[in-house]
């Protein structure tokens, strides 16, 4: 074995090409099948997309770094289920591109926060978190208010999604910049699309608390508000397998 | 910088720099009203600094052929000072994070003054910035010195070296404008990954056709360690960056994977970023520079060898042990939890290879500081190999994952183990480098050093209470079997620690400058007769390898 590392040590193409073979190994074995292997993700019947709204919130929770503190990821173990709520599935991030299971918690777990705070809350909350939650070390985003939301490179969103599987419909894609500005003003013409289009359960309200602007607080709330509520395979599972005692 | 290149190379430096130019007025015109649009503009201007320096010094007297009996070391020095400028900044950012963390309100007012935003830019400018550049610089010199041959060409390590500085600048203005892919490790966009691909091929194939000029029968085991960190980081950046922008004209894409594989993908990612930037590399540099300033040669040459291809293979399964308890299938956790188990046998092999090297010259690391430096590194790297193998295992996983438990490994690692031996290195490079008897203040060295370890306790031990604290508070429970602890009260138990924390980065912080300054005045110009020699790549014999195992 030595004596021949000893000829191998020679030759750099050779010890190029060992290495990559080497290296290579470990990873195919791992993720390969991830894509094969029928049961890696659950079955979701009914789980929806994203609206352009929630989207657009998303790449606010991107922008912002929030996963460095949040995971969105509830683990197989008793402590996690009973604080957060049901185990996290795979089905359920399975339209996320990234992911955003998160590595670290300085704050808590997102992954089922849609619904548990009023938009109210959230809005105070992310403007100052201290005004809500004292001890909090969370950053204060009072910008997000003021700031209006981009809303015109939607439609490029969507479109960009559905090639890399997201089932957006023509019709999702033509809509997203009309769908993103209903689901904040919810008495304007447009509000009566996003239903349709999303399912009737599609929250379609001024989440910022002003109807006027449809602002990145908007779209942010809108995201964290559906955290969770995409499908409801997680809550069935548990009903099926009495969660983890 | 420019004297050091022919004519021919400036011409082609021309070239290159105005298509950069180019490249950057393309971009800013297509993402115009994009975030698109200031990086396009910076791209321009380096394209246009680029030429204004080449254009500066063209007409400067062309170097003449007796520069190919001599090393060219001119961007070794620049990538050491570069490096330290990261060093400075990032270690200042990665600081005031943890203070953030202490006393959220301690920034202006201002979107790009969040944690969030901040926190990337720590990260890369420590990896990327400060690792990166330690990596480069040490590598062009462990290359030419173990091959006994200068670099092939004047022109590729300049563009190696600006080129990947560019990568670092647009990676951390991204993030303070909200550029993110929001992959750990991975955030810059899709036109700052293609970017960087360039300039790694670059690398790559300079690193080849200075080993085909070798002088030496054998490729010495430093040179394996950088061509496995050069090869299998081009094989994980282009995989987990694949990515589809929105348009030409926008800086946003969408990775091409989803949930589940997206997370085994990233992490597989996260975790080699670990193993071959932060491992491969720098074992590289331990290897050279440990033995070269001991005096003594590396303890085991058969050690060598099970070290570098266990680490090789092994490494690349266990990133799944970032996924314990998730969605991620239990097969592939329990792979990356064996993996990584066994990881640690190659991982002591490298470590102990390295201090068994200093027997006989024990003395000296009581006496030299920079040698200290490399001995402490070495022990760190045992150190905290240990403690990654054994935080692998599920049910520690299940305490200590999410918690700053993995910030104390994490720092164990790059405070312990990878800045002391960037600095050992360095501390041994720039007096050749720039022709010193030693260093401007030895005094000072010793100073940064006992800066450096007790920052890197202070931080550790911070990390390691609040981490367990945390992990321990979430999952007790109360005699009427409810959860004895909110989050927010795991929050406030974590305030003193982060004060620590942020205290222990502080010192780190501040030995980082000492060294700086002691560089700084080391670089300052001398009398040419004070001056020492330079080594040459062929003096001697060449029939005995410059470094040999000792069996």
């Amino acid at each position: 074995m030595f004596k021949s590392h000893y000829k191998l040590e020679r030759y750099s193409i050779g010890l190029a090409i060992a290495i990559i073979v080497v290296a290579s190994i470990g990873g195919i074995v791992e993720i390969a099948p991830l894509f094969t292997i029928h049961q890696t993700v659950e079955e979701a019947p009914g789980m929806r997309v994203y609206t352009p709204l929630e989207l657009a919130g998303r790449n606010i929770y991107i922008r912002e770094g929030c996963y460095a503190c949040h995971s969105q990821m509830i683990r197989t173990l008793r402590d996690e289920v009973e604080r957060y709520g049901p185990y996290s599935l795979a089905v359920e991030s399975q339209y996320d591109h990234p992911m955003l299971w998160g590595s670290k918690r300085t704050g808590p777990d997102l992954a089922r926060v849609g619904g548990k705070y009023s938009d109210q809350w959230q809005v105070t909350h992310l403007n100052n978190p201290r005004d809500v939650v004292p001890e909090s070390v969370m950053p204060a985003y009072p910008f997000l208010k003021e700031t209006e939301l981009r809303i015109d490179d939607l439609p490029e969103h969507l479109a960009t999604l559905r090639k890399l599987g997201v089932p957006y419909t023509d019709d999702m894609v033509a809509n997203a910049v009309s769908d993103a500005y209903g689901q904040a003003v919810p008495d304007s013409p447009q509000a009566k699309g996003v239903k349709e289009r999303y399912g009737e359960a599609t929250d379609v309200r001024a989440f910022d608390g002003d109807p006027g602007m449809v602002t990145e607080m908007d779209a942010l709330v809108a995201y964290l508000q559906i955290l969770g509520r995409l499908t409801d395979a997680a809550h069935k599972q548990e009903a099926v397998t009495g969660g983890i005692k | 910088m420019v004297s050091t290149l022919t004519m021919n190379e400036r011409h082609i430096a021309l070239v290159i720099s105005s298509f950069v130019a180019v490249l950057g007025l393309v971009l800013a015109a297509s993402g115009r009203h994009d975030l698109l649009e200031p990086h396009g503009f910076l791209i321009l201007l380096a394209g246009l600094a680029g030429v204004f320096v080449i254009l500066h010094g063209y007409f400067d007297p062309e170097p003449g052929p007796e520069r190919l009996s001599s090393y060219f070391d001119e961007p070794i020095k620049v990538g050491i000072v570069l490096a330290m400028i990261w060093a400075l900044i990032a270690m200042f950012v990665g600081d005031w994070v943890a203070w953030l963390l202490a006393y959220p309100d301690f920034r202006f007012d201002a979107a790009w003054s969040s944690f969030g935003r901040l926190r990337p830019i720590h990260t890369t400018g420590i990896i990327f910035g400060f690792g990166g550049n330690a990596l480069i610089a040490t590598s062009f010199h462990v290359m030419q010195r173990t091959s006994r041959a200068r670099l092939p060409d004047q022109l590729t390590p300049w563009f190696v070296l600006a080129g990947y500085n560019l990568f670092c600048v647009l990676a951390v203005t991204g993030y303070l404008m909200g550029i993110t892919q929001s992959k750990e490790y991975a955030e810059p966009e899709w036109y700052a990954d293609f970017w960087l691909v360039i300039v790694w091929v670059a690398y790559f194939v300079l690193y080849l056709r200075t080993l085909a000029r070798r002088r030496e029968p054998h490729i010495y085991v430093s040179n394996w360690y950088y061509l496995a960190f050069i090869l299998v980081v081009a094989m994980l950046h282009i995989v987990n960056n694949l990515a589809l922008p929105i348009s030409i004209g926008s800086a946003k894409s969408y990775t091409i994977f989803a949930g589940v594989q997206d997370a085994m993908v990233q992490w597989w990612y996260g975790h080699n970023a670990v193993a071959f930037f932060l491992t491969a590399g720098f074992l590289g540099m331990l290897y050279y520079y440990l033995p070269k300033r001991a005096g003594r040669p590396i303890y085991s040459y058969r050690m060598s060898i099970i070290g570098f291809w266990g680490i090789t293979f092994f490494y690349v399964w266990v990133g799944s042990h970032h996924l314990h308890y998730t969605a991620l299938p239990q097969w592939v956790q329990t792979l990356g939890m064996t993996f990584s188990v066994m990881l640690l046998v190659p991982s002591w092999i490298a470590a102990a290879n390295a201090l068994l090297t200093l027997n006989g010259a024990w003395h000296k690391v009581r006496d030299d500081a920079t040698l200290r430096f490399m001995m402490v590194a070495a022990v760190f790297y045992g150190l905290a190999t240990f403690e990654g193998s054994f935080l692998a295992i599920r049910p520690v996983n299940s305490l200590s994952h999410y918690t700053d438990w993995t910030i104390a490994h994490v720092h164990a690692g790059t405070l312990g183990w990878n800045s002391m031996i960037i600095f050992g290195a360095i501390y041994y490079l720039v007096p050749q480098l720039w022709k010193r008897e030693r260093m401007y203040s030895p005094a000072l060295v010793e100073v940064h050093f006992w800066l450096a370890v007790a920052g890197t306790f202070v931080y550790v031990f911070a990390m390691w209470n609040s981490g367990i604290t945390q992990g321990l508070m979430w999952r007790t429970y109360n005699d009427s079997g409810m959860l004895a602890y909110s989050f927010v009260d795991s929050l406030v138990a974590m305030h003193p620690y982060y004060i620590a924390r942020a205290f222990g980065g502080l010192l780190f912080f501040i030995g980082t400058a000492v060294g700086a300054y002691n560089i700084w005045k080391t670089m300052q110009p001398i009398p040419a007769a004070e001056r020492t020699q330079a080594d040459l790549p062929v003096l001697g014999e060449l029939s005995r390898p410059i470094l040999q195992a000792g069996e």
